[in-house]
């Protein structure tokens, strides 16, 4: 019996076109986007989002085009950081406008699309969900990455989820591994998931482009950053205390 | 995914595509040279699989539509996340240029949730304006939603 390559006519199926096209129309949406970071931890509660959205800022008020995807699918906090007000996305052929918070920060998120308060809910067979859950959950960010009209972008950045799987997954749909920053609070318990983070990050081939500290000081002690920036010879480019001015956002905008 | 007629050694074609409404799927393939027709059946979470890949069986015919897969598979989505313009608005009216809408079918339409309808209606749309169909009538979505492999559509 001959086996699928022995078989010459065209698979009318092309699940593999299908995939390569989804890609394609991911690399042409990002093509003008000058630069991509994900904003990563492996820690949850460190403060991602919040100096994910207060970076966006201080790089649009310094003359920068910049776009935040929220890709905290499960839960997104994006737009209430950038009190972006909650108007229809317009839909059109060249795909979803985005929605645009203080600063003009662009912004894109699962917050902006679903019933107050509802969580993240597919259609499909409820027993064994875990099995085709994370599929569809990549689909909605591959979908993010490339429906959304980001435009010219200076800089987009991606604000993750703790732990490491979506930023598995967007290694996958960019086709090659974004530059990370990584936020870690003063404690050893932030460092050392971090670390993992950093490492899993380093092992993709990602440029590391930095690390944040936030939450300095108060009851929060430690030298995460400086051992972590030791352990991977990467620059600590921002140490957030607890009631930062837009001075300290500017400082972190300038040094990336 | 390709199929062989071990009898006659001849690779199938794609024949048609149908989805019972209960999370199924079933793709027909026949055999160039015999005749013979087998089906592919897929239970609902084989089905689930391959549409959270964002892919469909038997190929695409028509462009994927912006945020296609978080709009027809999210079940807790805002009704008035997408605002889709004002050709759709033209369909929503129940005609667009050549193009008209059954009152069943606009029925059936009414009973799309608004965060996809709009999505579901330029589908459609799309679909008949490329096959010369003048109206849109449940018998065309239904041909429709097979053809383009439109699960929960």
């Amino acid at each position: 019996m001959r086996t699928y390559h022995e078989l010459t006519n065209p698979d009318r199926s092309g699940l593999l076109d299908q995939i390569l096209t989804q890609r394609r129309r991911v690399a042409d949406r990002l093509a003008g986007v000058r630069r991509t970071i994900a904003v990563m931890s492996g820690k949850g509660g460190v403060g991602k989002s919040y100096v994910t959205a207060h970076l966006a800022r201080a790089l649009a008020r310094a003359g920068q085009q910049v776009g935040i995807l929220d890709a905290d699918l499960n839960g997104p906090t994006i737009p209430r950081l950038l009190e972006t007000p909650r108007a229809a996305h317009r839909t059109s052929d060249d795909g979803v406008e985005p929605a645009i918070g203080l600063d003009g920060v662009k912004c894109i998120s699962m917050a902006l699309l679903l019933e107050d308060g509802a969580p993240l809910a597919f259609k499909g067979p409820s027993a064994e969900s875990f099995v085709w859950r994370g599929a569809m959950e990549a689909s909605a960010l591959r979908e993010f990455l490339g429906d959304v009209n980001w435009g010219s972008l200076d800089t987009l950045l991606l604000d993750l989820p703790p732990g490491m799987q979506r930023y598995i997954e967007l290694c996958d749909i960019l086709g090659k591994p974004p530059a990370v920053l990584t936020v870690t609070i003063p404690t050893p318990e932030s460092r050392d998931a971090v670390r993992r983070a950093m490492r899993a990050a380093v092992e993709h081939g990602s440029d590391i482009v930095g690390i944040v500290e936030n939450m300095v000081g108060r009851e929060f002690t430690g030298t995460a950053a400086d051992d972590l920036a030791k352990e991977f010879d990467r620059p600590v480019v921002a140490r957030i205390p607890w009631h930062p001015t837009p001075d300290t956002w500017s400082a972190l905008a300038a040094g990336l | 995914m390709k199929f062989l007629c071990v009898d006659c050694d001849q690779q199938m074609a794609f024949g048609e595509r149908q989805l019972p409404g209960d999370g199924t799927l079933a793709a027909t393939f026949k055999c160039p040279t015999c005749g013979r027709v087998v089906a592919l059946l897929t239970n609902p979470m084989e089905t689930q699989l391959v549409s959270s890949l964002g892919v469909v069986i038997g190929g695409k015919t028509v462009p994927a539509q912006p945020l296609e897969t978080v709009r027809t598979m999210v079940t807790t989505g805002r009704n008035d996340a997408f605002d889709e313009g004002s050709e759709l608005r033209g369909h929503a009216a129940g005609h667009n240029g050549s193009l008209t809408w059954s009152v069943e079918a606009q029925e059936r339409l009414g009973r799309v949730p608004n965060f996809v309808r709009g999505m579901v209606k330029k589908i459609y749309a799309d679909y008949a304006k490329e096959r010369g169909i003048t109206e849109i009538t449940p018998a065309i979505m239904d041909t429709a939603r097979a053809e383009l492999g439109l699960e929960g559509m």
